[in-house]
């Protein structure tokens, strides 16, 4: 396929740029394969330079020979283009639609970007399952195993090759106890709590069904997590509502009857399903847009979004979660239905909670890509259209995003305990929805390995842990913290993230400068701190 | 000290609103200005001044004792458990008594005295409302003083130095004070230096269905015509038509444009003061919600209305900014101009003139605003006995809202800091500071304040560190001198820090702001540090220096 019979008009003079708060700017557009370019000429610098993919929705409005696009991006920018010719405006708005819609991953521009920045380490290998393993083997080497049950994917699709589980589960009870799980997502280590040896595991929903099926290596598997050593308490954590596990039961999935457990307290902290976050989404962002409302109707059609509260449920269910963990002794199994949406909310949260490593920038990846690509989120559908458009599948979710959302409401209680700031957020979440970089790709590791992603295309952790890039997203205020963190979840608590959901507000800017200031200061502080220590030490040897 | 039924109870239970498991039990001791709470484990003391007590209830007593709520001004909320009925009642109706002085010469600030040697004297003579007007070039070709008011007999509810334009005469100045409510004629407020557009203040004409007053009319187009660059002015009735059109039925209501050639004239729509008094009712109720869903804390927050009104304030106020930037002078009022026009004329102020984004020039702005044009301070705070409810609003705490939603969309242009306008909002109601005692100028002259208490700045002068704003930037007063602040309904923040204040668990835990301070802090004294060790290696050095020679 060649992009060419989809750009019938690749340049056009003439153009206006309008983005708010912004003086518009006159210039040329150009439409390439994979970018639309807008450059005003006079001092050869891009004023637009935005990927198709990123375009959410086009509007077109006509008038007499303008005509106007309105582009509302996935990252929630909205971009105006006014074009001197009704029928080149037609033509680029068939083009971007057409362009920013592509199904075929492999057209898409992570593949045909090559980097203009010296890879230092390659992100691709930085947090390999293997590695990650290393860094608690010595805790819990003994106990745990690295099983390569899933060679080739053939167990569970959506699961990496390697995973981690109990060392006295062979893996042919593990092939018979997946058959049990959903989509054969079977209990697998996703934290090791090395402060009293607690562990924190997902999966899938059990296929109990109606008729209370059973699995004895299922619950062999599930059962060995306590009983031995310290741990003998355990919850599992359903994240579904009460009457969503119950339909799931009619329909062949379920829940852990307690019998077949006994040592597990089975517990419902319900997070809203996928669908409901999207249609949550769609209502705040068109709230947050609606400037020209009354008081009342904001604040009521915030609360209708329901989005605060899907923020507030999120962290509750972590901060449970974390409590039977750190507080109760008690271990811990998190699933909902499929297990690859709401469930790894909950264990990332969690982690972040507990784990100080996950605040840092390398632990906060390596939390990304354990807890959420390679445990096999789908991002390729929840991130396919944001909230100003929908897909024919209406798969789209933004499960990752409120994730990011509620690691800003903990950031923002403990500004000084997380070594990134809220661009680092800010810009992940930009990545995840349209990226030159692979790894927000497809929807789990099966599919990369297929279409040979982490060959041909650059890992996003390549490029941001660059030091130039890099230095960008750090905290100048971070002060590890080695303990765990205790969020707030009242509602006075949480926050609407402005710099994200209202990026168009005119006092922003300050907000930016603020922080520059920070640094500043910072900076003058060590300068300072260095200065008096050389001083001491020459006042010391001279005397 | 007779009121003190029970100066000591053992074994009271402080309950946590958050969490029913975490009971506190200690000493609650009534002394004659405080409630003390002194948890002996916890080694913590809660102290409650009897002027912050909004309200005292006994609840039924239960099994473990019985229920005393206290609710506070600075929107302290605590309930103690006190084990024996009778006892909770004794408590009750001496904190009921205690928070209720009869008289303002009961106050708290008349017994006052500072614990360390602060002078008296201290802050009462920071502000001179006539250097403040020097400051704005006044007085000048346009503008005079008028000392028609020295012995507030024009009228007593202003201050004795007024403004006006300089063609006014006194038989002008004297009819206009007869046709306005209350005799609060059109002054001058604040002069923008940089185009002479004015800002001026007065209650509602005295206009019913149609009255009309030559003298006023004139004193206007003095006020219009001291603004030479300008054809027209603004004329700001800051309440909603409807209860202007209600006034008329008194014989008040507003100016009529056809008398009052050249005036542009305009509602604005700021609730009155009932309005505003069970808006914040509701603001508590949604505040003391026992685990409150996000929905029930959202939909609170909207049947409220508190950022509507906030909202609307801010709103008015950078109405009249504007039109100042633009060069046309506004004159303010709603019904007795000294709520609402005080609030919109010192926050328009404070957008437009940088000082007053300082700690002094804040006071400043205080002075003269509030105190001297008078803000009825001891009815609307509801400080003695005998206030009726319907007096009481929270006009000056939306004023402090409305100032901290600024200092959110200027985080730089400001030298003060969150905490400075807690301060002050505590002290208002605090009584402990002579300050906002009484309703007006003449009153605090009345009651020789000066001499009996002491000044709420002459404290705050002496904290001057704590109130500063880590970021505050002067450049940003010429870069920036005036902030107009956006007022979607998106940009009003509920203020947390105000409402929750004692609520422990539900704010950050980590400030950025107190990092930052005490990073400056060190860099100070780390400054310090290098200078002497500069000076030490120096001195070493020479001495080496004359040793080898």
């Amino acid at each position: 396929m060649e992009f060419a019979e989809f750009i019938k008009t690749p340049q056009i003079d003439g153009v206006a740029l309008c983005v708010p708060n912004q003086n518009s700017v006159e210039g040329t557009l150009c439409i390439t394969g994979h970018h639309l370019i807008l450059s005003s000429r006079q001092d050869r610098e891009e004023e637009l330079w935005l990927l198709h993919k990123c375009v959410d929705s086009v509007e077109k409005r006509l008038d007499g020979s303008v005509g106007t696009l309105t582009l509302k991006c996935k990252d929630f920018q909205i971009v105006k283009l006014q074009i001197p010719s009704i029928e080149e405006c037609l033509n680029i708005a068939a083009s971007i639609e057409s362009l920013s819609n592509i199904d075929d991953i492999t057209l898409t521009y992570p593949f045909f970007h090559r980097p203009s920045f010296p890879i230092l380490e390659d992100g691709w290998h930085a947090f390999a399952p293997e590695a990650e393993f290393n860094h608690i083997q010595s805790h819990v080497g003994s106990e745990w195993r690295l099983s390569q049950v899933n060679k080739n994917f053939e167990v569970c699709p959506s699961y990496p090759q390697t995973v981690v589980v109990l060392k006295c589960i062979d893996d042919a009870t593990i092939l018979k106890a997946a058959a049990f799980r959903q989509n054969c997502r079977f209990p697998v280590l996703s934290y090791y709590h090395k402060d009293n040896g607690m562990v924190l595991l997902r999966c899938s929903q059990p296929l109990t069904g109606p008729n209370g099926k059973r699995c004895r290596e299922d619950e062999l598997m599930v059962n060995s997590v306590l009983g031995s050593g310290r741990r003998l308490r355990g919850y599992i954590l359903d994240t579904r509502p009460l009457n969503v596990t119950k339909l799931a039961t009619s329909k062949g999935g379920g829940v852990e009857p307690e019998a077949y457990y006994p040592q597990w307290r089975r517990v419902n902290q319900s997070i809203e399903r996928p669908s409901v976050l999207q249609e949550s989404l769609i209502k705040l962002i068109e709230a947050c847009f609606d400037v020209n409302t009354s008081s009342d109707k904001w604040l009521s059609k915030l609360d209708s979004s329901g989005w605060l509260g899907n923020i507030k449920d999120a962290l509750t269910c972590a901060c449970v979660a974390a409590q039977y963990i750190d507080k109760d002794f008690g271990s811990v199994i998190v699933h909902g239905s499929e297990g690859t949406s709401t469930t790894l909310l909950v264990t990332s949260l969690t982690q972040i909670i507990l784990d100080p490593d996950c605040r840092t920038v390398r632990g906060f990846e390596a939390l990304l890509e354990r807890e959420w690509i390679q445990a096999g989120h789908p991002f390729a559908d929840h991130c396919v259209k944001s909230c100003f458009a929908v897909s024919k599948q209406r798969q789209e979710s933004p499960v990752f995003l409120l994730f990011l959302d509620c690691v800003w409401q903990i950031w923002q209680q403990f500004s000084c305990s997380f070594e990134f700031n809220e661009d680092f957020l800010i810009v992940l979440f930009k990545h995840a929805y349209a990226s030159q970089f692979g790894t927000f790709l497809c929807n789990n590791e099966r599919e990369r390995a297929r279409l040979r992603v982490k060959e041909k295309t650059i890992s996003l952790w390549s490029y941001i842990n660059c030091p130039s890039i890099l230095c960008e997203y750090l905290n100048p205020l971070y002060d590890p913290n080695g303990s765990v963190i205790w969020p707030s979840v009242a509602p006075q608590s949480l926050q609407l993230w402005t710099a994200l959901y209202q990026r168009w507000q005119r006092y922003l800017p300050a907000q930016y400068d603020v922080w520059k200031q920070i640094v500043e200061v910072k900076e003058k502080n060590k300068e300072l701190k260095s200065r008096t220590v050389k001083l001491r030490k020459s006042v010391a040897t001279n005397s | 000290m007779e009121h003190i039924r029970v100066p000591k109870v053992e074994n009271v239970c402080l309950v946590d609103r958050f969490s029913a498991r975490k009971k506190v039990v200690g000493t609650l001791y009534l002394t004659s200005t405080h409630v003390i709470f002194v948890d002996p484990e916890g080694h913590k003391e809660t102290w409650i001044s009897h002027m912050h007590i909004g309200s005292v209830e006994k609840k039924t007593a239960t099994a473990n004792g019985c229920p005393l709520q206290i609710r506070c001004k600075n929107f302290l909320n605590v309930t103690f458990i006190i084990p024996r009925e009778r006892e909770c009642q004794d408590v009750c109706s001496s904190l009921i008594t205690l928070s209720q002085p009869e008289n303002l010469e009961d106050l708290y600030a008349f017994h006052f005295t500072a614990s360390d040697a602060t002078n008296r004297q201290n802050g009462w003579d920071f502000f001179d409302l006539k250097s403040e007007y020097l400051r704005m070039g006044v007085p000048n070709d346009n503008w005079s003083l008028s000392t028609i008011n020295k012995d507030y007999e024009l009228c007593d509810t202003y201050p004795r130095f007024l403004y006006i334009p300089a063609t006014a005469s006194t038989p002008i100045v004297l009819g206009s004070a007869r046709f306005r409510s209350r005799g609060r004629l059109p002054v001058l407020s604040y002069l923008h230096r940089e185009n002479q557009a004015a800002i001026c203040r007065s209650s509602q004409p005295l206009s019913g269905f149609s009255a009309r007053c030559e003298e006023d009319e004139s004193l206007l187009q003095g006020i219009r015509k001291a603004n030479p660059s300008s054809k027209y002015m603004y004329v700001v009735d800051t309440r909603p038509r409807i209860n202007a059109l209600a006034n008329r039925a008194t014989g008040k209501g507003y100016e009529n444009e056809t008398f009052y050639s050249h005036i542009k004239f305009k509602f604005l729509g700021i609730e009155n003061i009932h309005v505003m008094r069970s808006s914040l009712q509701k603001l508590v109720e949604v505040c003391e919600l026992q685990n409150p869903t996000m929905s029930t804390f959202l939909s609170g927050l909207e049947s409220s209305g508190w950022l509507r009104h906030i909202r609307s304030i801010v709103d008015t106020s950078a109405f009249i900014a504007r039109m100042i930037q633009e060069g046309v002078s506004v004159m303010v009022h709603c019904s007795d101009g000294w709520d609402r026009t005080a609030q919109t004329c010192s926050l328009a102020s404070l957008m437009l003139d940088p000082y007053y984004r300082t700690i002094e020039g804040f006071q400043m702005l205080i002075e003269k605003e509030w105190l001297s044009f008078g803000h009825k301070f001891t009815e609307r705070c509801g400080l003695i006995a005998g206030i009726e409810p319907k007096e009481i609003s929270p006009i000056f705490t939306q004023f402090i809202d409305c100032v901290w939603q600024l200092t959110q969309q200027f985080p730089m242009s400001f030298q003060f800091n969150e905490r400075y306008l807690l301060t002050i909002h505590d002290h208002v109601f605090s009584c402990q500071f002579g300050t906002f005692i009484g309703c007006c100028e003449k009153d605090r002259v009345d009651l020789r304040l000066r001499d009996r208490t002491y000044s709420l700045w002459g404290y705050t002068s002496k904290y001057t560190s704590n109130f500063t704003n880590p970021f505050y930037t002067k450049n940003m007063e010429i870069s920036q001198p005036t902030i107009l602040p956006t007022v979607n309904p998106q940009s009003f923040k509920f203020w947390r820090a105000m409402y929750c204040r004692f609520d422990g668990g539900i704010h950050p835990k980590e400030s950025i702001t107190d990092v930052v301070c005490a990073m400056k802090d060190q860099i100070e004294s780390l400054d310090d540090h290098r200078k002497l060790l500069e000076k030490a290696l120096s001195y070493t050095r020479l001495s080496l220096e004359n040793c080898g020679s």
